[in-house]
This record gives C-alpha cells, sequence and structure tokens, in this order.
C-alpha cells in the first residue's frame, strides 16, 4: 500500500509517495528529499542532533512518523538562513565557537531557535542550558552553544524593538 | 522495524474499533512508541494514528475550578498554561523536570500515563523479560539492578514506572476518562496502573480498544496550590528519569497541615501514593520531624529487590525534602531546573 503526504518544507509546498509507513519524519527529510542537514545521531530521541521545528516547535524528527505529520509545515536546517545572510543564531554559533566537530551543530541550531521562540529562558544561562539539554554534544562545546544561544536570542529581540518601533 | 499497517481514523467510534484488534496500538507523538517499534519491544501490526482526532487537544477550566485535560494535550503546553500552572504548580514542575524540550513539544497526556518502563533488559530484546515475554524470566533480578523498584515489585518483574507527570497527579487524586466498546467510563489514576504479580506484562486496567480520552483534577485539588511541589533526583542533572521523586501538597490552616498528599515516583512500578504518611501529617504542625515519620511511613514496606537498597533512605530524604519545600511554599516562579535538588549558585536554596 502506498501513501502520498504533503508538508510544507523550508517553505516549499513538497509531496512524498511512501510506500511503506515505516519512514520516520528525519528519513523522509534525509532520504526523499535530501535535507541532510538534520542528522541521525542516535535515531531514538536522546540526542538532538534531528531537532527541526514542526509548525513552529522544536522535536525530535527521528520519533515523528512521517505519516502522521501529513500537511505539517517543517523548518530544517537548510531553510534558516535568508541567501546569503545567516540566520543570526547561526552567526552567534560561529562567533562563540559554539561547536568543534559540527555534527550536532544542525541540531543544537534548530533547537535554540526552537527556544528562543519558546519565550520561557530569558537572559538566565541557567535556564539556556536546561532548555538546550536535549541536544548532545560530545565536542563539549555546551559553553559556547550556552553564550552563542545568549547572543543570537538579545539580537532577535533588538531585531524586533526596532521592526516594532 | 517490524512492517505494520497504518490507519488514521477521523472519529472516536472508528479508533477504538480498529484499535480493539489484536496486534493493533494507538499511536500519539510516538516519543515512545516508535522507540519501542525501533528496538522491537513493541512490535504492532497495525497503527492507529490518534493524532487527528477531533475536541482531544483542549485544556478546559471546570466550573468547581479543576481542569480537564484532553489526552492529545502536548507536555509542553499544559506545562506552560498559566491558569493550569497556577492551580496545579507540582504538576507544571513534575511535566518541565522530564525529557527534553524536544519531547515535551511532541509528548501527549495520554502517551504519558501509557509510556512503558525503562528497564535496560526490558529494553534489551536479547535478555530474559517477563513483561516482554511472559513466562522466560527476569534478569534484571541478577543484573545491574540499583535502579529498579523498592515497593510493589514481584518476583517476577521489579521494573519502576517512568513518568514525572503521573506522580503529582496520582498525589491529587486525578480521574482518567476512557472510552472504548462499552462507552465511557471514568476510573481514578490509581487504579489504571496495575502491580506486576506474576503478570507483569499487564502493565493497565485497560480493555482492548481502551482510549484515554482526558484526565481530570478537581478543583478540591487546586486547593493545594499555595504548597505544593515536586523533587526530582537525577544521576545528571537534566534529561534522566528519575532515580527517586516525590509530590507533596499540603493544605496548612492556622500552623497546622489540614490535609496532606505524597506520591512518590522512580520507585515502583506505577506511580505511589504513599496514604500511610499522608496520615501522620493530616492534623500536625509542619516540621521537619513529622516530615520524617511521614517518610519512614511511606516506605514502610519498601525492601531491596537487588543492589537497590539505598534507594529506601534516599526516598525517604527526598519525601520528607518535598513536603518541607511544600511547606515553605510554591514558589513565584519556577526555579531554573524545574523539581532538581541541586542550585547552580552555591548554598542558594534551589527554590530561591
Amino acid at each position: 500500500m502506498s501513501f502520498s503526504i504533503s508538508l510544507t518544507v523550508n517553505g516549499e509546498r513538497r509531496t512524498v509517495e511512501l510506500d511503506d509507513p515505516r519512514a520516520t519524519l528525519l528519513d523522509l527529510l534525509r532520504e526523499r528529499l535530501h535535507l541532510t542537514g538534520s542528522k541521525k545521531g542516535c535515531d531514538r530521541g536522546q540526542c538532538g542532533a534531528c531537532t527541526v521545528l514542526v509548525d513552529g516547535r522544536r522535536i525530535n524528527a527521528c520519533l515523528a512518523l512521517a505519516l502522521s505529520h501529513d500537511g505539517a509545515d517543517v523548518l530544517t536546517i537548510e531553510g534558516v538562513a535568508a541567501g546569503p545572510d545567516l540566520h543570526p543564531v547561526q552567526a552567534a554559533f560561529i562567533a562563540h565557537d559554539g561547536f568543534q566537530c559540527g555534527f550536532c551543530t544542525p541540531g543544537q541550531i534548530m533547537s535554540a531557535i526552537g527556544l528562543i521562540r519558546e519565550g520561557q529562558a530569558g537572559d538566565d544561562p541557567e535556564r539556556v542550558r536546561e532548555g538546550m539539554s536535549g541536544n548532545l554534544c560530545r565536542c563539549g562545546a555546551y559553553r559556547g552553544i550556552t553564550e552563542a544561544v545568549l547572543e543570537a536570542q538579545k539580537r532577535l529581540a533588538e531585531a524586533d524593538r526596532r521592526n516594532a518601533a | 522495524m517490524k512492517a505494520f499497517d497504518y490507519v488514521r481514523p477521523r472519529t472516536v467510534a472508528e479508533a477504538i474499533a480498529a484499535a480493539a484488534e489484536p496486534g493493533s496500538a494507538y499511536l500519539a507523538a510516538g516519543t515512545n512508541l516508535l522507540d519501542l517499534m525501533k528496538g522491537g519491544m513493541a512490535r504492532p501490526d497495525r497503527v492507529v494514528d490518534i493524532t487527528r482526532l477531533p475536541d482531544l487537544d483542549r485544556i478546559e477550566r471546570l466550573p468547581d475550578g479543576g481542569f480537564r485535560i484532553g489526552a492529545l494535550v502536548r507536555n509542553a503546553d499544559l506545562a506552560h498554561d498559566r491558569e493550569f500552572a497556577s492551580a496545579f504548580p507540582a504538576v507544571a514542575e513534575a511535566l518541565l523536570s522530564g525529557a527534553s524540550a524536544q519531547l515535551r513539544n511532541a509528548a501527549t497526556v495520554g502517551g504519558n500515563l501509557l509510556q512503558r518502563t525503562r528497564c535496560g533488559y526490558f529494553y534489551d530484546p536479547a535478555s530474559a523479560c517477563n513483561k516482554r515475554n511472559p513466562g522466560a524470566g527476569c534478569d534484571a533480578r541478577g543484573g545491574e539492578n540499583r535502579l529498579h523498584a523498592v515497593l510493589g515489585w514481584s518476583e517476577s518483574c521489579i521494573a519502576t514506572h517512568p513518568s514525572d507527570f503521573c506522580v503529582p497527579l496520582v498525589a491529587l487524586d486525578a480521574t482518567v476518562e476512557i472510552d472504548g466498546r462499552a462507552g465511557r467510563r471514568e476510573i481514578a489514576l490509581e487504579q489504571l496502573h496495575r502491580l506486576p504479580g506474576n503478570t507483569p506484562e499487564l502493565e493497565t486496567t485497560l480493555e482492548p480498544g481502551d482510549l484515554i480520552v482526558a484526565i481530570r483534577l478537581s478543583g478540591e485539588a487546586a486547593a493545594f496550590s499555595r504548597h505544593a511541589r515536586y523533587l526530582k533526583l537525577r544521576e545528571r542533572t537534566s534529561y534522566a528519569f528519575a532515580v527517586v521523586s516525590a509530590a507533596a501538597a499540603l493544605d496548612i490552616d492556622g500552623g497546622r497541615i489540614r490535609q496532606a498528599r505524597l506520591a512518590l515516583g522512580g520507585v515502583a512500578p506505577k506511580p505511589w501514593r504513599a496514604r500511610a504518611a499522608e496520615a501522620v501529617l493530616a492534623g500536625s504542625v509542619p516540621d521537619e520531624a513529622v516530615f520524617r515519620r511521614a517518610a519512614e511511613a511511606a516506605l514502610a514496606d519498601a525492601r531491596p529487590s537487588g543492589d537497590n537498597a539505598f534507594k529506601i533512605e534516599l526516598a525517604k530524604r527526598i519525601a520528607a525534602r518535598t513536603l518541607a519545600l511544600a511547606a515553605a511554599g510554591t514558589p513565584e516562579q519556577l526555579p531554573a531546573l524545574p523539581a532538581s535538588p541541586f542550585s547552580s549558585a552555591p548554598g542558594a536554596h534551589h527554590a530561591a
């Protein structure tokens, strides 16, 4: 039996035929749409490398059944920059050495974008660390990651204030 | 992962009919089920996707001040619902101490109640497990079992129930609304999970096809909101299951405890209500001595199931400390590390 699902991925409408319901959203992104920025680390919801935004919320794409997300709006790391301009969270990760090998970085950045949208952490490093605890970094770049998230959050808030003025 | 058929019913009645067939499993967010299916611990022939069922994603305030929470409400949405969190702060704190932000954004209320144990032997298809394969034996008994149950366990199973959310819920007498082939019914959450006995494969009192549609907390339970806490000891600061946890809620009037609620997590095959401790507390002046006596009563029947005797004293200390935190008062703002006994500021009270 084959299933057809439609998703909006990084602003673009995509229709995918699935011949097996076992595909996760992560499999669909990587294997069918060739968006390999979202990483398959543990594939069990423990490492966060597969983090994407679905309908504006960060989730683990490895524990989401693709079929169950028919109609969803998905944002992956490939969709966050505006042309040549990096997303403020991407720029902050570079400025603060928020990575070493880079494998976890797409998930870290998508999780950070989700965290900032959730608006629960404020400028408290402890709350940022707690809010980012679903993303593991084996290189141990946590200090830079926390600094990057705090700075990106500040910049995004400033930009929001400018836009509102 | 074993192959399965996928169905997406449009109504609750369709869902119940589909799930009543042998080999069926309900799928909500899938944060636990897909993990179990990938590991071969769950092998459904048919997955019944309930995420599109209408009206199950609402948080409703009831006329008595209680709440009715649809089974598909996401953990994060419930924890961050201001009205809910101010009525039931220990429930919000428990939710925010569980899993990671990504998982809380996906995981549902109903799914949380029905999540499976994280016993390593249950999770390893190469190990003997009576829960996964009735009659096979239990490799946890002679294995790595320092985190296993000290209450309610049996010779056939020593696994613990991993939920944080269920601990304050069972303390506050939450009700579970179930729809099934025989129609609507409701039970106390305390009656949902079964003790293992000789049948550890039977984890709940649900019948085939039964669907949890909502849980309810009464306005009476909201009376504890000024003195309600959840405390959870983990082996790392965040994103870990409880070694031991406790939910405490006190109704204090005129310097005395009018009534108390206490439940424990991480120590038993189900969220563990400690009624003997509540009886010790009722009518007492809240102080360290009575909290310790209550904790002793809560663990009076505890016995180690392996290398885990330490959990008995640990649970007593966590219970007494949670009662002390509840007596001190619910904090205005949730701590940066919800439910954590640790603070990043040396010397600071963790809720300061």
